[in-house]
């Protein structure tokens, strides 16, 4: 803006103003009814989903996988696709959120056109839009990358129904027992400290996965005291996995 | 002492004046006047009158409509953060050898109220994220970033990081592993980052382990350090808005434009 459209703008503002109504009460009655629905929200939420607490914290389980608020979904989800390329992990997670910071903190300093209307941004207008479906995305597949503790996979179509439901108890065993915050199965888990399980039946013969899991090399624990049902559908599950 | 001009109140709000014949009140020392004693007292000490007229009294533009209340909100939004973190506090102590999560516990299942007041502080922050984010928004998509404004938006930023960071810090508080692990992830998504990482998370943990100390600092950033610089920042922000004048929806133009110009033009020629 040059300083000729700086005072255009004061002058058209200062009209508008004067046109305008004292703020208190006209503007104080606005944002009190707005007080009011949002006190009555944060009620009502209180009232409904009230504050669980979940259990104590135990810095010893690495069966936990963590989950923040629902506000930073968007930034795990960023976190759990670049894990997958580790040289790029530190620059994702800490990179894109400052240089987006940066951005928006900068925002009138270099959006200096006297335009304001909306329908004549189209930058503006586009970067906005963009900027809104991405994290509605983002938080909406952090959301939904299931409960971070269950195997979301179909089982091979070569599988025989009754095959298939051991598959699937299998998945669950594997869920409960918190193998993906070490492991990558398809979709799911941490890539890390544990190999990538996606395909381990076509390295490693079923006796051996078995054995593995009973005398695993630390930090992986140990799970032979699965109870022995549990543990042969685990077994059966990743064998599965050619 | 000098009387202030009379506010521009609506016709309803006016004093009506007496009708002929109607007893006058001076001399008697009726409720109203009485606080209206006690004001000129206070105000012929402080002379806050000014500026209450000033902040109350100021004109808004024509064509202020709803989305404008979104920035009052999340500012209500504050105070029931504010409020209801107090009680918490009341109970809350920051021990890491369980003490945080039995207190937390002891809110929840004995304190008269306990639960209500932890789920509104809960979800208060969920509240105020949405609200400050359809603040921005509002600001964003009517331009009104643009000059003068342009300081007010900055600050906004700023309180849009506190904000950000006042959810994370506060998610470590209950101590169960929900929040533990997210902040143990958290920190290191920090520690990750380039130059200042290493050293913001050896800040923010006390050390270079997750450990006694954390919590606490944890509690003294979200219930004193941030806070505080909110409230300030918040004063300020507020500040600007007074003074500045809330911009006009960016499609309503001054009625004066079409007559008032051409009166000009028509003056000159
Ligand atoms: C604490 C992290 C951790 C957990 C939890 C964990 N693992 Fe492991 N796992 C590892 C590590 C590390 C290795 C690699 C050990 C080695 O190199 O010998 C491993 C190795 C394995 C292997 C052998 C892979 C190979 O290529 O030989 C199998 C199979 C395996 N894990 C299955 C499981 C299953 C099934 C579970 C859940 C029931 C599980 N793990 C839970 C960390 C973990
Ligand atoms: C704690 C958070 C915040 C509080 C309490 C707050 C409060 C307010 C209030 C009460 C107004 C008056 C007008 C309105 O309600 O729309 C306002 C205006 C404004 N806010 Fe905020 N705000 C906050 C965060 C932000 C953020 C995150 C931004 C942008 C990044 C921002 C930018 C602005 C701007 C530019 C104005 C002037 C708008 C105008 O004149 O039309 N604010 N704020």
């Amino acid at each position: 803006m040059n300083q000729a459209e700086k005072e255009a703008y004061l002058r058209d503002y200062s009209i508008l103003k004067n046109e305008g109504k004292p703020f208190f009460p006209y503007a104080v009655a606005k944002d009190g009814a707005m007080a009011v629905i949002v006190m009555v929200v944060i009620i009502v939420l209180s009232l409904m989903f009230g504050a669980e607490l979940g259990p104590k914290a135990d810095p010893t389980t690495t069966t936990y996988v963590p989950r923040p608020d629902w506000y930073f979904f968007f930034l795990f989800e960023v976190l759990r696709v670049m894990r997958n390329v580790p040289k790029f992990t530190p620059m994702a997670t800490i990179g894109v959120p400052t240089i987006c910071m940066i951005l928006l903190f900068l925002l009138p300093f270099y959006d200096r056109s006297p335009e304001r209307r909306i329908e004549r941004r189209p930058i503006a207008l586009a970067a906005g839009i963009t900027t809104i479906a991405a994290m509605a995305y983002l938080t909406y597949s952090g959301a939904n990358t299931g409960s971070p503790n269950s195997v979301d996979m179909a089982p091979p179509s070569s599988l025989s129904p009754a095959q298939a439901a051991v598959f699937r108890a299998g998945a669950q065993v594997v869920g409960e027992s918190g193998c993906l915050a070490c492991h990558v199965i398809g979709d799911n888990g941490n890539n890390g400290p544990g190999p990538v399980l996606t395909h381990i039946a076509a390295t490693v013969p079923t006796a051996q996965i078995a054995s593995t899991l009973r005398n695993p090399t630390p930090p992986m624990p140990s799970f032979k005291n699965l109870p022995p049902q549990k543990f042969s559908y685990l077994v059966q599950f990743l064998s599965d996995l050619q | 002492m000098p009387k202030l001009p009379a506010p521009p109140l609506p016709k309803i709000l006016q004093p009506k004046p007496k009708r002929p014949g109607e007893p006058s009140d001076a001399g008697a020392l009726n409720p109203v006047e009485a606080g209206i004693t006690v004001v000129d007292w206070l105000d012929e000490r402080t002379a806050l009158s000014p500026g209450l007229r000033w902040l109350m009294w100021r004109k808004v533009p024509r064509g202020i409509n709803w989305a404008y209340t979104l920035g009052s909100a999340t500012l209500f939004a504050f105070l029931n953060q504010a409020v209801t973190g107090v009680f918490l506090a009341m109970y809350y102590r920051p021990d890491v050898a369980g003490g945080a999560y039995e207190s937390i516990r002891n809110i929840n299942d004995n304190v008269f109220l306990g639960q209500f007041v932890h789920g509104m502080h809960k979800w208060g922050a969920s509240v105020m994220i949405i609200l400050i984010f359809l603040h921005m928004g509002r600001v964003f998509f009517y331009g009104a970033y643009k000059y003068p404004r342009e300081l007010t938006w900055v600050i906004g930023v700023v309180l849009l990081i506190l904000t950000l960071a006042m959810g994370f810090t506060g998610y470590l508080l209950p101590f169960d592993q929900r929040s533990y692990w997210a902040t143990v992830v958290g920190v290191n998504i920090n520690a990750g980052g380039p130059f200042i990482g290493p050293f913001l998370s050896d800040f923010l943990l006390g050390g270079a382990d997750f450990g006694a100390t954390t919590l606490s600092r944890f509690y003294a950033i979200h219930m004193l350090v941030i806070p505080g610089a909110m409230a300030a920042l918040i004063g300020a922000h507020l500040y600007l808005v007074t003074k500045l004048g809330i911009s006009a929806p960016p499609w309503i133009k001054p009625h004066a434009d079409q007559d008032g110009d051409h009166a000009l033009v028509e003056a000159e020629v």
